[in-house]
């Protein structure tokens, strides 16, 4: 078995337009920023795309929408130090937003990982996000149903894997990334060391293979918030 | 507000660090984005709380200094933060279990208004921009004592502690405990109950920026800020 792909393009070959992307990383914190940019070379359009935030400056996300790529972001918080990108358009009516409760969001992609198609929560119980959920009583308390969310591809960012997919990950960079990894049909992580097999303790295993469909290694990847504060644009 | 209270009023600062007062020794806490963070700078001495960050560390340090940041390592503000001995990582459903299931025992946000039957709207003004709503959805249903700490009124002098929220709601009937740069406030059986007001403050004065009628319930203390 050997999921390593030699290159960026490679690794994203075969998105299509209109696919749902999952894409790893809270703010700048894991985010895949080189399979982002290797997904915009690519070209798809009418992409959804599934993350925390809605980019952030003219890189990564950003650089994805502001290339005019996303048709519908799904999100918990569309903000950033700088989000003129998605505010701009979703003034202008020209992104679809659904809003989720963060907790929603990583409970929705874990149960779309774990074949659960819905669940219940007291998130959201009597705000507009609840409107048109159903809702039910248990134990004296309401809560909302909510629904898994699968994609046809998760683009993720890990710190150690291996040619059977295991993954590593760095500090707070783990965050949505491993949940994504089992909630999409293929799942292709940027890693920025690929090891031989048995260079990732067991124990240490974070996302095991079987959730991965692909791995391309990234030294030295680049950071968001760093290219930001470079002022960087994409491409 | 009328010149008087303003010169009485707490700055920011000293609110959060009669909110820090109240967390226990040993306490899990998650502090919202913004404002509610300065309540990390003002534990008392001896107290150690565990702070929790949605995005996935438990028991993180103070900021960095500026240039030694690692933006791997942030809040959920996106603001960089250090480790310490004892920090974990985990990933986002793990960060979400412990807000949901009921594992953490404060959660301190800031807020747009509170009614007395405990409602908190603080995500929407209702208008414009885009909407953001982040993990506070989560954490007013998961932890055991949610907290706000806000300016006792707007900018524009009208209450925020309301018989009812006119805003878009975050949470129902979630609120315990209100401290302002006025009073502190608990939410008991659908009133607010006053437990500390400024000294030199009179109870009418208070009322009158008060959207809904503050019960008593025992006496009320004086509430003494230190300058920090």
């Amino acid at each position: 078995m050997d999921k390593r792909i030699p290159t960026l393009a490679e690794a994203v070959a075969g998105i299509r337009d209109g696919a749902t992307v999952m894409i790893g990383g809270f703010g700048g914190s894991g985010a895949p920023i080189e399979l982002i940019h290797a997904l915009i070379d690519a070209g798809p359009r009418d992409l959804t795309i599934i993350n925390n935030n809605a980019g952030n400056g003219h890189v990564g996300i950003a650089a994805l929408i502001e290339q005019g790529r996303v048709a519908k972001m799904i999100c918990s918080f569309p903000r950033s130090a700088d989000p003129r990108v998605f505010t701009e358009l979703y003034k202008a009516g020209k992104i679809e937003l659904e809003l989720v409760p963060q907790g929603t969001l990583a409970e929705r992609i874990r149960a779309g990982g774990a074949g659960i198609p819905a669940f219940y929560t007291p998130t959201s119980y009597g705000t507009d996000l609840a409107e048109g959920k159903p809702v039910e009583e248990f134990d004296g308390r309401m809560y909302v149903q909510e629904r898994w969310l699968k994609a046809d591809v998760a683009l993720i960012k890990a710190e150690l894997g291996d040619q059977m997919g295991n993954l590593t990950y760095r500090m707070a960079a783990r965050n949505f990334n491993p949940l994504m990894a089992s909630a999409a049909a293929r799942t292709i992580a940027q890693v920025t060391k690929l090891v031989p097999l048995g260079g990732i303790d067991p124990e240490h295993v974070v996302t095991p293979g079987i959730f991965v469909q692909g791995v391309v290694e990234v030294a030295n990847p680049k950071q968001e918030e760093i290219l930001n504060r470079e002022g960087a644009v994409y491409p | 507000m009328s010149n008087d209270l303003s010169a009485l009023k707490l700055t920011n600062a000293q609110i959060a660090w009669r909110a820090a007062q109240d967390i226990e020794d040993g306490a899990y806490v998650n502090l919202g984005i913004g404002f509610p963070e300065m309540v990390a700078r003002f534990q008392p001495e001896g107290r150690h709380a565990v702070f929790h960050t949605e995005n996935g560390v438990l028991g993180f340090g103070e900021a960095p200094p500026e240039g030694e940041e690692d933006w791997d390592l942030i809040n959920a503000g996106k603001k960089a933060i250090t480790l310490r001995p004892g920090t974990a990582f985990f990933h986002h459903a793990d960060s979400f279990a412990m807000v949901r299931g009921g594992h953490l025992d404060v959660a301190i946000l800031g807020a747009y208004e509170v009614a007395q039957n405990g409602d908190l709207a603080n995500w929407s003004t209702g208008h414009g921009g885009v909407p953001a709503v982040g993990g506070a959805m989560d954490l007013v249903h998961g932890a055991r004592r949610v907290a706000v700490i806000t300016d006792h009124v707007t900018k524009q002098g009208a209450p925020k502690l309301l018989e009812r929220c006119t805003l878009p709601l975050t949470g129902v009937g979630c609120v315990t405990r209100v401290y302002t740069s006025l009073a502190v406030v608990d939410i008991a059986d659908g009133h607010f109950v006053l437990r500390e007001k400024i000294a030199g403050l009179t109870m009418e004065a208070l009322q009158a920026v008060t959207g809904a009628e503050l019960k008593l319930d025992g006496p009320v203390a004086d509430l003494i800020v230190p300058e920090v």
